[in-house]
């Protein structure tokens, strides 16, 4: 086979993106569209510039919201995993509520929840826990009943206690499942603050994040501004992937066959 | 005279899974200290069942089994086995894999990994000792895999198609490094393989079985002495126990292809 040279893997993103942004300025010159249904390119820049300041603020608050409903969904669906793993009563108990539970839309939850939970951040970080905890639940529970029979024997042999086998096998070989789920999670959690944000987006001031930003340019049809917007949620977004691709490659890089080297 | 007692002892065994059929009948033998015995036999006929039954992973049915004179569970920390793959953590160094049945037991940290470098010079791993499985070849990592296993310098060890992967020319030379092994520290085995000349080389009882239901057929006494050497393979009396093995082995494999 031919060698694909490296410097294509930079060179072809960067050559779409900006035949999409020709493409898009086209289509606007063409058309004649006005702003306020279709920005160019370069109002969008100009308004990102315009409203950074805000735009700044409100990613700061949306990403609390969003790391905040991401550890509580790692830590409680972790422990989730753990008890379902190790229980075969609490799994055939609890698991298919789970999904059940996973196939209600939190869109509609949303009323009751910023009831219980109270608006504001409570309410944004609950919506974001539950949009970010199912992910993490069902892959890492399936990590824990995927532990190779043969160490499970290994194990046996060796009269190792339950708490060891746990502890020295079952949770190790879920590692790679649970990052699974992180990582899905990771790109579920800004969207979950922001869904929460924007229904909640009377909480006005300067406590608002990304979300309330769409609610209020909406209203002003600042269109722009909103493309802004989604460029910055977009932004957030690849920060937390690539933070949980960090970890992904921390935990794993040693040992795992997902990042087998080519060259050997 | 003091009588020397079988280490593992199986009384006319059976086992079978529930009402269904019986996959061992009629087994008898007495494995006695130093022997080291080979299972061979078409595939079904429960080879691997039985190392899994003395090492208590596995019920039977009826019969008697003893490992050391007790039940196959009370007996495991006399023995250890070796799998098909080398069953190591991949999330562990070798040095790691070789020191986890100690760690099981709650050896002490310092004595535990002692104890795992020279098993792991024994091997002829000691420059590999912090690589990962991964980054180890298939002949690495079983005897990553042998090294895990003789640990504890257990009595008897059970070997289920441990070189069935490998190529020819490593199986031969682990073949060669087991039996030097046992020269040092000296243990029982129970082997399983496909590979005739394999069981030759290694044993000096050899048991064929056939399946269906899976039960002893024949058993060949190999006479050659230890410690054996290579060139043993080249000889023709080495040839001539190959050559009554595969007959055996013909004699039951024939009806299952009818």
């Amino acid at each position: 086979m031919k060698k694909f040279p490296a410097i294509f893997v930079w060179l072809l993103p960067l050559a779409s993106g900006v035949l999409f942004v020709a493409l898009w300025d086209g289509i606007r010159a063409v058309s004649g569209l006005q702003s306020w249904i279709l920005p160019t390119p370069w109002e969008i820049v100009e308004a990102a510039w315009r409203e950074r300041g805000h735009l700044a603020v409100a990613a700061a608050h949306t990403a609390v919201g969003a790391l905040g409903g991401f550890l509580l969904a790692a830590a409680f669906g972790f422990l989730t995993s753990l008890l379902l793993g190790v229980s075969r009563v609490l799994r055939a108990g609890f698991y298919p509520w789970l999904l059940v539970l996973q196939m209600t839309p939190v869109i509609v939850l949303t009323p009751i929840i910023m009831l219980w939970a109270g608006p504001g951040l409570p309410g944004i970080i609950t919506i974001t826990w539950l949009i970010s905890y199912f992910p993490i639940v069902a892959n890492m529970t399936q990590g824990m009943l995927s532990t190779d029979m043969n160490h499970v024997a290994l194990f046996r042999m060796c009269n190792a206690s339950r708490s060891q086998e746990m502890l020295l096998l079952r949770l190790p070989s879920a590692m790679p499942y649970f990052l699974a789920g992180l990582r899905i999670a990771a790109t579920l959690a800004p969207i979950g603050a922001i869904f929460g944000e924007y229904m909640v987006g009377n909480s006005a001031g300067d406590s608002g994040g990304l979300g309330f930003l769409v609610y209020s340019y909406n209203s002003q049809i600042k269109i722009p501004a909103l493309f802004a917007t989604a460029i910055a949620s977009c932004l957030l977004g690849f920060i937390f992937v690539a933070a949980v691709a960090g970890l992904n490659w921390a935990v794993l890089h040693k040992w795992h066959d997902s990042y087998e080297r080519d060259d050997h | 005279m003091e009588t020397v007692s079988p280490i593992v002892n199986f009384t006319s065994l059976q086992k079978s899974y529930g009402d269904g059929p019986v996959v061992l009948d009629e087994i008898n033998l007495a494995v006695m200290p130093g022997d080291f015995i080979s299972l061979i036999g078409p595939s079904g006929c429960g080879k691997s069942t039985v190392l899994k039954l003395v090492s208590g992973l596995s019920p039977w049915t009826k019969g008697g089994l003893t490992v050391a004179g007790m039940k196959p569970r009370q007996a495991r920390d006399r023995q250890a086995f070796i799998f098909q793959d080398a069953t190591l953590l991949p999330w562990l160094t070798a040095q790691h894999n070789v020191e986890l049945p100690l760690r099981l037991r709650r050896v002490p940290a310092g004595e535990r990994v002692a104890k795992a470098r020279q098993m792991l010079a024994l091997v002829g791993l000691a420059d590999v000792r912090e690589y990962y499985p991964r980054q180890l070849s298939g002949g690495m990592k079983m005897r990553v895999s042998i090294a895990r296993a003789l640990t504890l310098a257990p009595e008897l060890l059970l070997l289920d198609e441990p070189f069935g992967a490998l190529d020819e020319m490593t199986r031969n030379r682990l073949n060669e490094e087991l039996l030097a092994l046992r020269e040092q520290s000296p243990f029982t085995a129970m082997f399983v393989t496909h590979s005739v000349a394999e069981a030759v080389f290694l044993s000096n009882r050899i048991v064929v079985m056939a399946a269906h239901p899976g039960r002893f057929h024949a058993e060949v006494q190999v006479e050659f002495p230890y410690p054996r050497r290579p060139e043993l393979r080249a000889r023709a009396e080495f040839q001539a126990k190959v050559n009554e093995v595969s007959g055996l082995l013909h004699e039951v494999e024939m009806p299952a292809r009818s």
